[in-house]
């Protein structure tokens, strides 16, 4: 290549037009967005810097700065032994009583819910709207009124304070929304192949298992995440609905942090909220993206 | 034989009647191509027979046998979709057996019955693939093979064709034209394509407001349409209406409105009743038999107009123009050295013509 075509190559405008790293957008768009990110992460940063301390070092007060002697301690003790009354093993067996919940609460609700949804999307039976307009009304109702009829309710069937009374009263409070839910989405699906499967020969169970539900997966993952952090991390129901002994976690993890007795322990505090939080965490890194996939998909049509 | 009756069918969505008294019977290996307008009822009355929509008054026979009340599936239909409607999950075999294990067949009868239909729609390379790797005619052959593989006296076709580009389109018109020579089938299939229609039926039936306006050969409903409406819907580019009226002499004259056309003789032309007095009408004329030059000589009705707009389309030229200041087109030769600014003398014979009411629009 002569030195004429080089030149020409560097002065002709020709191919994609070059762009500026640091131009203006650039340093206000990614600066605004990293500020705003440290603003949500340090809140993160504090908790678990200071549950890898011990307490000696949280005295001298310099929340921000990182741990001289990291220790796991905390953690152990927040597992294994913090004491919630007359009870001193941990958040363990709180953990063990939520997950206990959680799992057939989500596995409940939802297989009802899509059945429901698909009823409601494709079966277009007698009733159907006044049916459906009941059930989306239901969800605008507050929640306090319906706890003391429910109390009365789970006392007369002989699960109150019990874990299968509280699996129901999850279930129940999750059907409005998982019904909208699946409901719109199973109306964006062509509704030409609910009819090729009915000429095919498939009935109702049919097209749900074979037609509807693997094609459904994004929006199966939404309902799964949706239900297990709204049920781990209720509060209210746990609450009301249980005793000391089925206590889920977050009731446990508030009798642990909200202690009046002796000193404050703010590193096992802050290693047991850490605990308690780590089961959506999880759930949200490792289905992020299909998360965001489903819910797009629900909310093409309404 | 007949292998679709349908009695008194009427079907309503809450208040709108949607299909309205419906008759019609369909032979054993015919056919029938429902042709309308979108939401004139046609792929709704198709719906019905296919017992995927639930009718509100009448019979519907399937080979003498009364389906009123049948399942979709129980109902010895086959049917082929627009947008294909193949399950994304299932590959092609598993798309094309659903039916059958639906239906509990035994293996070695759904795997014979695969390999069949596979062969006559040549799918055999793509059993393996997912719809999403297949190409739109593919797809279409595999909705086709869905309804092939379970053996059925009657296909029906819901605007199979619309979803593919124009070549694909004809392409697969003259399979599914092969497919029904070679299966005897009968066929019922739905389309507003009206060169679909011409080209496929035995018997086409016109349909607007959920009526069927018109059920005849392609032929005669080209020639003899029932009402002005079945005449403009039919034919491309569509028919040529000139306002004006009868007045009864010796022999029918046509007089047109705001203008003046040498020798109006309509006495070639077949009224179902003779006219009396005079009457309002419409008299339609198809572009393709006009005539333009000294051949136009020949013909009871002529006129002189100008071209306006000449549109060469290869084979034929289509020429634009008016008379007595109503748009009047007409095809001539491809190879016609017609300019637009050019006087020309046309003429054309009230036989190939339609004359309808000018108020009901029917057949005169």
């Amino acid at each position: 290549m002569t030195e004429t075509q080089k030149n020409s190559i560097v002065t002709e405008p020709r191919g994609p037009k070059p762009r500026k790293i640091m131009s203006r957008r650039n340093i206000i768009l990614y600066g605004t967005l990293l500020v705003v990110a440290i603003y949500y992460l340090i809140p993160l940063y504090v908790m678990i810097v200071t549950s890898l301390k011990g307490m000696p070092e949280i005295r001298l007060g310099n929340i921000f700065s990182p741990p001289v002697e990291v220790t796991f301690e905390p953690w152990i003790k927040a597992w294994s032994q913090a004491c919630t009354g007359l009870n001193c093993d941990g958040l363990s067996r709180g953990f063990w009583n939520s997950v206990q919940i959680t799992l057939p609460s989500v596995i409940v609700s939802i297989a009802i819910a899509s059945v429901n949804g698909y009823a409601l999307a494709n079966w277009r039976f007698k009733g159907a709207n006044l049916f459906f307009t009941i059930l989306i009304f239901g969800a605008f109702i507050p929640y306090q009124i319906m706890i003391y009829p429910l109390v009365i309710l789970l006392r007369d069937l002989g699960i109150y304070t019990k874990l299968p009374g509280l699996i129901l009263i999850h279930s129940i409070f999750g059907m409005p929304i998982l019904t909208l839910l699946f409901r719109n989405y199973f109306t964006t699906i062509p509704e030409e192949l609910f009819k090729a499967a009915r000429v095919d020969g498939a009935r109702f169970w049919g097209i749900y298992f074979r037609v509807m539900m693997p094609m459904s997966l994004p929006i199966f993952v939404v309902a799964i995440i949706m239900q297990v952090t709204g049920i781990w991390n209720d509060f209210l129901f746990g609450v009301i609905y249980t005793k000391p002994d089925t206590y889920p976690m977050t009731v446990q993890l508030n009798n642990i942090v909200n202690s009046v007795q002796g000193v404050k322990e703010y590193n096992v505090n802050m290693a047991a909220t850490l605990l308690t939080g780590l089961v959506p965490l999880t759930i949200y890194f490792i289905s992020g993206k299909l998360f965001v996939r489903g819910i797009a998909a629900g909310a093409v049509k309404g | 034989m007949n292998s679709i009756e349908i009695k008194d069918l009427s079907l309503n969505f809450g208040n709108v009647k949607v299909l309205k008294d419906l008759n019609l019977s369909v032979e054993k290996g015919e056919f029938l191509v429902l042709l309308g307008a979108s939401g004139c009822g046609k792929s709704t009355l198709l719906n019905c027979i296919a017992g995927l929509l639930e009718i509100n008054e009448g019979q519907i026979f399937i080979n003498n046998q009364n389906v009123t009340w049948y399942e979709p599936s129980e109902r010895g239909i086959g049917m082929v979709f627009q947008s294909y409607a193949l399950y994304p999950q299932m590959s092609v075999k598993g798309n094309l057996t659903f039916s059958l294990k639906n239906a509990k067949l035994s293996k070695e009868d759904i795997e014979e019955r695969v390999k069949n239909a596979s062969e006559i729609l040549q799918i055999e390379d793509l059993l393996d693939r997912k719809p999403a790797a297949l190409s739109g005619g593919q797809r279409q052959r595999v909705a086709i093979g869905r309804a092939l593989v379970r053996d059925v006296e009657v296909f029906l076709f819901d605007e199979p064709l619309s979803n593919l580009d124009a070549k694909l389109r004809t392409e697969l018109r003259v399979e599914i034209k092969r497919l029904h020579q070679k299966l005897d089938n009968t066929m019922i299939y739905v389309t507003h394509d009206q060169i679909e229609a011409m080209t496929l039926a035995n018997r086409i039936a016109i349909m607007r407001d959920g009526l069927i306006l018109q059920l005849d050969k392609p032929k005669t409903i080209y020639n003899y349409p029932v009402n002005k409406y079945v005449a403009e819907f039919i034919g491309s580019p569509s028919m040529n209406f000139l306002k004006g009226k009868i007045v009864p002499n010796k022999i029918p004259v046509f007089k047109l409105e705001g203008g003046w056309c040498e020798t109006p003789d309509l006495s070639n032309y077949k009224f179902k009743e003779d006219i009396k007095e005079e009457r309002q009408i419409w008299l339609g004329v198809r572009p393709e038999s006009i005539v333009v030059g000294d051949e136009a000589e020949k013909f009871p009705v002529k006129f002189n107009l100008e071209a306006e707009v000449v549109e060469p389309m290869g084979a034929d030229t289509l020429v634009w123009s008016q008379i007595g200041g109503q748009e009047f087109h007409f095809i001539v030769d491809g190879n016609s050295t017609i300019n637009s600014g050019d006087s020309l003398r046309v003429g054309f014979d009230p036989v190939h013509s339609s004359i309808f009411d000018l108020d009901s629009e029917d057949r005169l």
